[in-house]
């Protein structure tokens, strides 16, 4: 397989490309331009390595989940430690080399949209690393579930601007960043937290997020001497899952699985699964699967985590499912709480909630595979922040 | 013989006048369909040239509060794309004004680009303005648009840069819209003597009329805009003034007057 998305326009096969108004338009040729050229700056991927390294915290570990395989009876298990980055998650892959992109450009100021908070901490980070300005815009619903996260932003100095207009969610808080961002294109630079968004984000989202699933075929290859059977991350966006995937796409031996959620079920309209049960639309600068009703206006997305809850899904993605290089499934917001329970039972681990989605669909499908297979689990994030809705959705259960 | 198109028609007679174009937006179905059809034909009569109608969408990025409001009432109201066109089929009967249908890609997407266009010429609509369709990525659309005689109007804006604006504007359709400053419709106090520079930049290259939009709200704006530009858009300030009117009996007269105010210093002399 010779695999070369995106095109020069920006699209990967019929998805993606560049949906924006005029105003955002050559802020976005400048940043293709300056993100090509870093691309192939040996010093720019020098510095990228160096904070990675020594502010991160990487490489991340591989740790084989003895017990969860154990358990499980049949596939091993590789969890790619992604929680142990600095910050609690993959996210700061990103921001490390999009905030070095903006100091590159000269940019002095800098927004991100948040849904769980996760993105929003790991580019508040960063700008307070550089001495940026920053500004995060995140829905009202998502500050009342994520408090923990909004505080930790604010002692990062940056200023979280509550977003109260559609849904009150990731979807509107991605509204308002772009329309911050038309106002004030010129000194500042948009840090977007997935693949997805107007080219070139998609592409150089997955670019920086890519050290996952490098690492983790050396770090596989090292352990095991061979590649996993099929890599497993969950889908909001597709940032975590995308840096898992790319590195593979050409080992078509390896099946890649995308974990979408599924909220209170695909049939119902609760979910978040935009490749499962949505269909092709425009949003958010970028062609790509969503969730709307047959006229074209957006619908509401639900998942337990935060971070899922968003009714597209990056293009390229939608690519590969297209193509059938990868596979997207969905499971609900009770198969992950229980997958999330398990594994903070049975291996110490307490991940965040859209990494227990993938858990889950590892407890489905692993005792289905030969004790010989691989199975390597992208472990996004850790669960530090959903403790009260965790809690909340237990307690509701033990009073019945 | 090609035709002259409805827009064309129009600001040929605005030049002869030496009138500017004012052109109003409204939301259509903002608060309802039927009241969209009583206000496009209340503004042609009180002197409207152009009409831009907005088709409502669920997450209009490029728009400021009062428009998102607008677009929410419309569909909440239950205002569909298939039901704009048969409100402009209707008013179509009743007035030659031309009708520019405003809004984002996706409704179009999901109708069906090209079934689009074309149930939309044979409604009666002039032209297309979608926000977020640059001329990068319309080419499954203006294939069409050309075959059925729709114009698709270009935008440009403060930040693009010279090169571009040249090469767009040379092989716009319609009128061009330039956008007055960088930021959302109904945004900040706008700055005309820096949108003159612009404008006139741009009316040097451009194949077509110039119309500016985004913050123009008073008489005193549009006058200000109108001695150099060929068309004026106002949106938010005439959709604020359906919000708080959009029950009450005196809308239309509200709106007239608005109207005529606006107009009255498109064509009294400019200096």
């Amino acid at each position: 397989m010779n695999y070369q998305y995106p095109d020069d326009r920006g699209h990967f096969g019929e998805y993606g490309g560049r949906y924006v108004a005029e105003t955002l338009m050559p802020a976005l040729l400048e940043l293709e331009q300056a993100y090509a050229e870093a691309k192939h700056d040996p010093e720019f991927q020098r510095e990228f390595d160096y904070y990675l390294r020594n502010y991160v915290g990487r490489p991340s570990p591989l740790y084989f989940a003895e017990r969860l395989t154990e358990e499980l009876g049949g596939a091993k298990i590789y969890l790619k430690r992604e929680d142990l980055n600095h910050t609690g998650a993959h996210k700061v892959n990103n921001t490390v080399g999009q905030i070095l992109l903006a100091r590159r450009m000269g940019k002095k100021k800098v927004i991100a949209e948040t849904g769980a908070g996760q993105h929003g901490v790991a580019t508040a980070t960063v700008a307070a690393l550089f001495g940026m300005e920053c500004e995060v815009f995140m829905g009202k619903e998502d500050i009342r579930r994520q408090a923990l996260n909004v505080f930790r932003m604010k002692l990062l100095g940056a200023k979280v601007i509550e977003v109260a207009s559609g849904t009150a969610t990731l979807k509107d808080a991605m509204n308002d960043a772009l329309r911050h961002w038309v106002t004030h294109v010129r000194d500042t630079f948009y840090v977007i937290g997935t693949v997805a968004g107007p080219h070139p984000y998609p592409e150089l989202v997955r670019d920086f997020q890519s050290v996952i699933g490098n690492e983790a075929k050396q770090q596989l290859q090292e352990a095991e001497g061979c590649l996993p059977d099929a890599a497993v991350a969950c889908i909001g966006g597709g940032s975590n899952a995308m840096g898992l995937f790319y590195p593979f796409v050409n080992d078509t031996e390896v099946r890649l699985l995308g974990v979408e959620a599924a909220g209170l079920g695909v049939d119902t309209d609760k979910h978040a699964a935009s490749i499962s049960a949505g269909s092709t639309g425009v949003l958010h600068g970028n062609k790509t699967y969503l969730l709307q009703d047959d006229d074209g206006q957006i619908q509401h997305a639900h998942s337990i985590s935060a971070g899922l809850d968003y009714p597209g899904v990056g293009p390229e993605h939608a690519l590969l499912n297209d193509i059938e290089r990868a596979e997207y499934v969905a499971v609900t917001d009770d198969e992950a709480l229980e997958a999330f329970q398990k594994l903070t039972r049975i291996e110490g681990i307490i991940s965040a909630l859209e990494t227990a989605h993938a858990i889950a669909q590892v407890m489905k499908i692993a005792p289905t595979l030969d004790k010989d297979k691989i199975l390597l689990v992208s472990l996004s994030g850790r669960g530090d922040k959903d403790m009260h809705t965790v809690a909340d959705a237990l307690e509701e259960r033990l009073k019945v | 013989m090609v035709k002259m198109s409805r827009i064309a028609t129009t600001f040929a007679a605005l030049k002869q006048r030496r009138e500017t174009a004012l052109i109003p937006f409204v939301t259509a179905g903002d608060p309802d369909l039927d009241a969209t059809a009583e206000l496009i034909l209340t503004l042609a009569d009180a002197g409207a040239d152009l009409i831009e109608l907005g088709v409502p969408f669920s997450d209009p990025m490029a728009d400021g509060p009062t428009i998102q409001a607008a677009s929410e009432r419309a569909l909440a109201a239950g205002t569909t794309l298939a039901g704009v066109l048969q409100l402009v089929t209707q008013v179509r009967k009743k007035t030659q004004t031309p009708l520019i249908l405003m809004g984002y890609y996706n409704p179009v997407f999901c109708y069906g680009a090209e079934q689009f266009v074309r149930d939309a010429a044979a409604a009666g609509v002039d032209a297309l303005l979608l926000v977020d369709l640059p001329p990068e990525e319309s080419g499954e659309i203006s294939a069409v648009m050309r075959e059925s005689g729709i114009d698709l109007v270009t935008l440009l804006a403060p930040t693009t840069p010279p090169e571009r604006m040249k090469r767009l504007a040379a092989a716009a359709e319609g009128y061009l819209y330039y956008v007055s400053m960088t930021g959302v419709t109904g945004g900040q106090k706008i700055s005309p003597e820096a949108i003159r520079v612009a404008v006139e930049e741009l009316k040097k290259v451009a194949a077509v009329p110039v119309a500016v939009g985004f913050g123009i709200t008073t008489a005193e704006d549009a006058r200000a805009v109108g001695a150099f530009a060929d068309g004026v858009v106002v949106g938010s300030a005439l959709v604020k003034i359906i919000e708080e009117n959009g029950q009450s009996e005196e809308l239309l007269s509200k709106v007239a007057k608005f109207i005529v105010e606006l107009k009255h210093e498109l064509t009294a002399p400019a200096n």
